[in-house]
Order: structure tokens, then sequence, then C-alpha cells
């Protein structure tokens, strides 16, 4: 192993790929001790320089210098050598081994041809975890682990591995407000013995951890300096290349009669464990209620148990006066019901087929895009041009391939087809979930637009601005059940986190 | 009762041996995340080649036993090779798993058959290899029949079984080889070659399909025909699921399988009225109702069985 890095730079990095600059004459500079936060809108170029650093990808132009001396990585082996290691926004785990062997996996010192020395890692996983105050158990398989423990043992398995120059791609995507508050602290404390790299496009964290911060867009640095400079707003300015207020719900509320009403509902999960223990919740016409919580409380059996995708094991759900527990989804969706799912490119398009096909997909064998069993082109092209441009999704045209769209084009296919069906009711999950500032201004403007045509929405999300910012209504969910029901003004970031984590109120 | 209990269980082991090591074969490929059903085809041309040697040596008379040895090396030589082979296919090319499994099974079967009639001809036996019994142990009762009175390929395929373990589960290739089979996007970040690693496991899964192909014509038959394999390739890729991929399982496993076999071909021996087509179908009936009670395991199964890998598409 070799010595400290004092000093990292990359100059003038250029990469092309066919048809596209992915990066655009890039330099950076990092410094001991030092956090450089990267941030910018998906599709900037952040991941592709970070692949460079660590050699997955070669520079077409540009050098980097490790204190001072150019060096060339071929492979991540190199990268490994010379003391860098990156964490990726995919935990890279294997899922049916221990942690333990995890980390064996990439530490050679205890392997010899015949024999791998089990122990000998077992000790270097306690060394490091103790040493950076990281709680691990070595035994547990990675499968038994929460996201927040796994991204623990990622960290504990790159630094056992000898980084002491941590990159780090969107480390707290998947976590709870208070596991990003630990993880923040920790990063915080290791910075006395290593530098680090770290990608976001969560403000809050970026001015939370880091000195320094480079701004990338399309591909070029447009801004680097100084984080205690320049403001959250600032910052978001510079990412987007114009200035983002996210809309906020600051209509009146009108909320009507209850149209949603659920009583101790008791679903169960894929392992056949209670999913959701006699969870009662009413949403009302008009309102926005918003669904806080930490994945895996039971948000996904919630969605998939209204829109007939789950058995109902006991409770009722009653929609505009009628029950609908375990009806097909055909008749939830004939009820009225609009759904926006978790995954949009598994459950939200069919990928292959072409944008008008998704368009009418819930509707293919009804006038106008039917007649006698016979698909009308015309009828659904007319719709489909109309759809596009009212829904600005970004696409060579209407017969183009769905799942060949970015992330925010393809949920701007499935608003679309969600909202101008009409829907008496909307049942959005995790709707901006990785997508970029511009997307998400778009989807909270048509959330707050069904909402002011009287339209009820339960929104379910794991980021805390969105719920605050659009919601009447909060609904914590823990462990399959409702926490509590906070007013929109009686809600505060602190608040929800305590009651995400399982704490009651008094 | 005694005595045919007996009887049957000192048959029945050593008529596992082919589908153990062909399973376990398969266990490699599998927890390497490559999906093998070429394997019957496998079999059948270690089988082929393994009754070729000391055939084409002795012209079907006694020959020397290390012509026998020849011919279990050769089976499993080719064995190998054809799993490179399958490699290249499926590895290299991304083939899908399943449609070139199939392709392997009947250019296997089919190329042996042919073989066979051009270099052999008509049914002709060879001598096979003699039982060893183990000095003392053989003479215990019952025990000695059932487990010390048999020939020397079967004590070194089972002790093959803890060995498969140790490889799997406490060598650094057998670590690489869960890795590939289970998240190969997170094998290839800690810089461990996806590719090779499969090619390897490959390999070693043919060779042990080739030997267990030579076993069934050499020890067990000792004889080749068309319908020597007679769909063992199959059941020993059913028995990687119903062992969870776990080499002990696995043993656990043939064993039940054949013991039903040989179960089934007593009660036709015993005279019993008993249709034979019902009893012929015993074996396979429980091979396919035990594999539809046994529950998905996700937390051993290798998750990323039968997709191939590209480090540069995101899946």
């Amino acid at each position: 192993m070799e010595g400290r890095i004092t000093e990292l730079r990359m100059e003038h990095i250029t990469k092309r790929f066919p048809g596209v600059l992915a990066s655009d004459d890039i330099s950076i500079e990092v410094g001991e001790g030092e956090v450089l936060a990267l941030v910018g809108e998906n599709g900037a170029g952040k991941t592709t320089l970070m692949n460079i650093l660590m050699g997955l990808y070669q520079p077409d132009e540009g050098r980097i210098l490790i204190n001072g001396e150019e060096v060339r990585f071929r492979g991540p082996e190199d990268a490994f050598r010379m003391g860098l290691g990156m964490v990726h926004q995919q935990y890279m785990l294997v899922q049916n081994m221990t942690v333990t062997e995890n980390v064996a996996l990439g530490y050679k010192e205890a392997w010899s041809p015949f024999r791998l020395s089990l122990p000998e890692v077992r000790r270097r996983v306690i060394e490091i975890s103790e040493r950076y105050s990281l709680a691990v158990n070595p035994d547990a398989y990675i499968w038994q682990l929460s996201v927040g423990e796994q991204q623990r043992v990622e960290l504990v398995k790159t630094l056992c591995l000898g980084a002491r120059f941590l990159i780090l791609d969107e480390p707290t995507s998947a976590l709870t407000p208070q596991e990003t508050d630990e993880l923040i602290a920790l990063l915080r404390n290791m910075t006395s013995e290593l530098s680090i790299i770290f990608i976001s496009h969560k403000l809050q964290e970026v001015k939370a951890l880091s000195n320094k911060v480079s701004i990338l867009r399309h591909g070029r640095v447009v801004f680097s300096g100084n984080t205690d400079d320049h403001s959250s707003q600032d910052i978001a300015a510079m990412m987007t290349g114009h200035s983002i207020d996210l809309p906020k719900n600051e209509e009146e509320r009108k909320a009507g009669e209850t149209v949603l009403s659920i009583r101790d509902l008791v679903v169960l999960s894929d392992r056949r464990t209670t999913a959701l223990d006699h969870l009662s919740l009413d949403i009302k016409a008009g309102e926005i209620v918003g669904l806080a919580g930490v994945s895996g409380n039971g948000q996904r059996e919630l969605s998939e148990a209204i829109n007939g995708l789950r058995k109902v094991e006991s409770g009722t759900i009653t929609f505009f006066g009628k029950e609908i527990q375990n009806l097909s989804p055909r008749q939830v969706i004939d009820a009225g019901m609009g759904y926006i799912p978790e995954e949009r490119n598994v459950e939200g398009i069919v990928p292959a087929f072409s944008i008008r096909e998704n368009f009418i997909l819930k509707d293919a064998s009804k006038a106008p895009f039917a007649s006698h069993a016979i698909l009308s082109r015309k009828d659904i092209d007319s719709y489909s041009e109309k759809l596009v441009k009212d829904f600005d999704v970004r696409c060579p045209g209407i017969t183009t391939a769905a799942g060949s769209l970015s992330g925010g084009n393809i949920q701007k296919v499935i608003l679309a087809r969600e909202i101008e069906r009409k829907p008496r009711f909307l049942i959005a999950v995790y709707p901006t979930r990785g997508l970029d500032l511009g997307a998400v201004e778009f989807i909270h403007q048509q959330l707050l637009a069904i909402r002011r045509d009287g339209i009820g929405v339960l929104l379910i999300s794991e980021e805390l601005d969105e719920i605050m910012d659009l919601s009447d209504r909060i609904a914590v969910i823990y462990k399959g059940s409702i926490q509590k029901v906070l007013m929109h003004d009686e809600a505060t970031r602190a608040r929800l986190g305590v009651l995400m984590a399982g704490v009651k109120e008094v | 009762m005694i005595e045919m209990l007996v009887n049957m269980l000192s048959m029945c082991i050593p008529f596992s041996v082919a589908l153990l090591l062909a399973s376990l074969g398969e266990m490699f490929n599998q927890r390497a995340g490559v999906f093998n059903l070429g394997c019957e085809g496998m079999m059948a041309m270690g089988a082929f080649i393994g009754m070729l040697i000391p055939f084409s040596a002795g012209g079907g008379g006694a020959v020397s036993q290390w012509y026998n040895v020849l011919g279990f090396i050769a089976a499993g030589v080719l064995g190998a090779f054809l799993g490179l082979f399958f490699g290249v296919v499926t590895v290299t090319f991304r083939a899908p798993q399943g449609i070139a499994g199939i392709g392997l099974q009947m250019f296997g079967v089919g190329t042996a058959g042919t073989l066979f009639r051009h270099f052999v001809g008509g049914t002709q036996s060879i001598p096979g290899i003699p039982d060893i019994s183990i000095p003392f142990l053989s003479s215990i009762p019952f025990l000695g029949d059932v487990f010390f009175s048999h020939n020397g390929a079967v004590y070194l395929a089972y002790l093959f079984v803890p060995l498969a373990w140790y490889i799997l589960f406490k060598t650094p290739w057998g670590l690489k080889v869960r890795a590939v089979g289970t998240n190969p996007r997170a094998a290839d970040s800690m810089g461990i070659n996806v590719s090779r690693t499969r090619y390897e496991a490959l390999m070693l899964g043919g060779a042990l399909a080739g030997l267990a192909g030579a076993y069934l014509s050499i020890a067990q038959a000792k004889m080749f025909s068309d319908t020597l394999i007679s769909g063992r390739g199959f059941i020993a890729v059913a028995l990687v699921y119903f062992g969870h991929w776990h080499p002990l399982q696995i043993m656990g496993g043939a064993l039940l399988f054949t013991f039903a076999q040989t179960f089934q071909t007593q009660i036709q021996s015993m005279g019993i009225s008993f249709p034979y087509e019902l009893a012929v179908m015993l074996p396979y009936i429980l091979v396919i109702v035990v594999l539809s009670f046994t529950s998905r395991n996700q937390t051993t199964a290798p998750t990323a069985l039968g997709k191939p890998f590209n480090r540069e598409i995101r899946t």
C-alpha cells in the first residue's frame, strides 16, 4: 500500500461516446481531507467522470494526477492500488454471501490457491468497523440487512480494501432522514483521514458535508467554488441553468367527500409476512394525501392491494361507496382508479411497445381507439400526438419504443396516459424517484393541477420535501400501519422523521 | 425384508454415481450463473468416448484397467471441451442459455450415437471395472454390503462430495463462482473476471458430466447405446434445484431418486401385479412432486442464473 493522497487532480478530461460528448474539458481538484461535492442533473456526466477516475472508462483527452504525478488506470484494480475506492449507487454486494465473504472477494491478501482465510478477513472487517465506528455484523448475510446497513457494509468493504480516497455515488438516495444524518456525521468524521468526492443532487447534503462544490451541466463544469460561499438556491439555479422554484400546494384546501376509505387492511408481503397490519386511511376528493415512510414499510403492498394486484386478507377498501378489495385490476381501473406505479420501466410501460401503444394500453379495446376489435390507427395517432405535445414528452416520434426514453420522459408518458383517462382518483408511487429537477417540477405541477380539478391523490414518496410541498395532509406509515396523520401545517421535517422511525407521539 | 432392503441400498449407491457427478457439475455451472440444459449431451459424449477406448483396446475382451482409466480421462477432457464450447456460445456470444443447452443436448446425443455406429457398430459389451471390497469394513454385516463393496469409481465419486463443498465454500475460486452467479456486476467491480470464472465453472461442470457419462458406459452398463443416458442429464438439472445448489443436499437428492428407481425395479422383479408402466414413472413423478413443493428460497439461489453478463448494459 502506498502513502497518503495529498492531492488529486483531473485535468481537461474529455470523453466522447457515439453522438454524445459526455465530458467536455472537465477539470477538478481535491486536496487532503477535503470533500468535493459533484452536483448536476441526470445525464450531466457525473458518473461518467467518476468511472474515468476509477479506470472503468478511458478518457479521450486529459490526464489524472495524484500527488502531482500522472497516473493511468487500465481498470478498477489499478485505481484500488492507488488507494481510490468507490461506493456505487447500486450496492455492489452479493446477497447470498456474508459480509465477510463480500469483503473477501476483493481482499486478495487472504487468498491462496486452495484456501481462503476467512478468519483473517473477518478480523480486518472488525478492525475497520471499530476504527470508523461503522457498526456491521461480519457474519450477517447481505439479504438480512436493511438498506442503511448495506450502505455501511459498502463503506467498510471499500475501506478494508485500503481506500484512502472515497468516491460516493448518490450515497443517500435510499436512506431514511435519520440514516442520512448519521451517514453525514460519519463521513465528516472520516475526513480527518480521507478525502471524499461525493455525487449528489440533494442540496442540503451538499451544504452539510462538502467544502467545495463543482457543478456539471451537459458534460461541462459550469461552476467550481467553496460551498459555504453559496446558497442552496444559487447552486440549484446553476445546476439547471435557470432558477427553479418547485411548485407548492398553497391554494386553499377545499376537500370534498371521502372517496377512498381503507379500513383495517391486512395484506401479506412476498415473503408471506404481514406487510399491512390493520391499516386504515381516508382520502377525500380534491386533496393530496402524502404517505411518508421509509420504503419497505408496506407502501408497495398498499398500492398493489388498492389496484387489485395483491390479495387482501381482511379489511375493506371502499371507493366511491363501493367495495373494491380483491377485484381484478381491470375492475379497479374501470371504477376510475388512476395509478402511477413504482417501477416505471416494469409496471408503468411495456418498454418494447411504442409510445402510442403505451398511451392506449388501458383502453385499447374501447372506442375511439378500436372498433369491431380492430385498432383505429388514425384516432390513436392524433390522440398520441396531442398527448406528446400537452405533456412535453421529448421523443423522436410517437412510434419510438417507450423503453428507449429517459426516465423523466417515461414518467411523462405514464402521467399523460393516466391523467388523460380522466380518473376519479390517482395513486402516485414514488413519481419523481431518480428524476432531475426539470422533470420533477413538471410532475408536481400536474399533480397540483388534478387536485385543482377536485380529484383525490394518494402520493407515496420517500422524499420529505416532495411530500411537504404537495400534500394537504401527511400520513406516516411504519411497519404496515399508519402512525399518525398530520395536517400540512403541523408537519415539520423533524417531526415526520421521528414518526417515520417508528417513535409514537404521546 | 431386511435382506431386500440391504439389497436395494447396495444397488442404489453405485447406480446413483452418474446422477451425483452430473448434478454436482451442473451445480458449479449454475452457481456461476450458467444454466446448462446440455448436460445430457455431454454425458452421452462422455459415455461414448469412455466406452470406445477400452473397447478398441480389447475388442470387447479383457483389457488392462488402465484403458478404463484412460476412458474416464478422455471423457472428462471431452466434457471440459464441450463446456468450453458452451461457454463460447453463452458467455462470449451471450446466446439464450436454454436454447443453447437444448442444442448442445441434441448435438451430444446425436453425435455420440452416430460415432458409435461408425466405430463400434451394434451392441458390444466391455468388461467394466471390478468391485473393490474394502478390507475389514466390508465384512461389517449389512453396512459392509451397502457401503464398502463397490467399484473404485463409486468411492472416488462420493469423496468428491465433501471436496465440492470445500471448493465452493472454502477456496477463493468458489467465492468467485458464487459471486459471478449471484451479482456479476458486484464481482466485476471488485476486479473479478466474470467471463473467465464462468468459463472455468463450465469446464469443470462439463468434465464432471463427461465422467458421469463414462461411469454409465464403463462401470454401470458396460456397454453403450443411444438410450444409455435416458434423461439422467435432465434429472441432474432438476436435482440441482432440489438440492438448493448445495453439494450435500444434491447428494441426498441423487440417492433419493435412485432409491425410488431401484424400489421400482424390485417391485417388478418380485412379480407383484402392478402395472409396470406406472412403476417406471414413479421416480420421475417423485421429482416433479418434490420440486413443486420445495420453496423458492431466494436467499441461497444464484440470482443471476441464466442471465448473460454485459458490463456496458445496465439493467
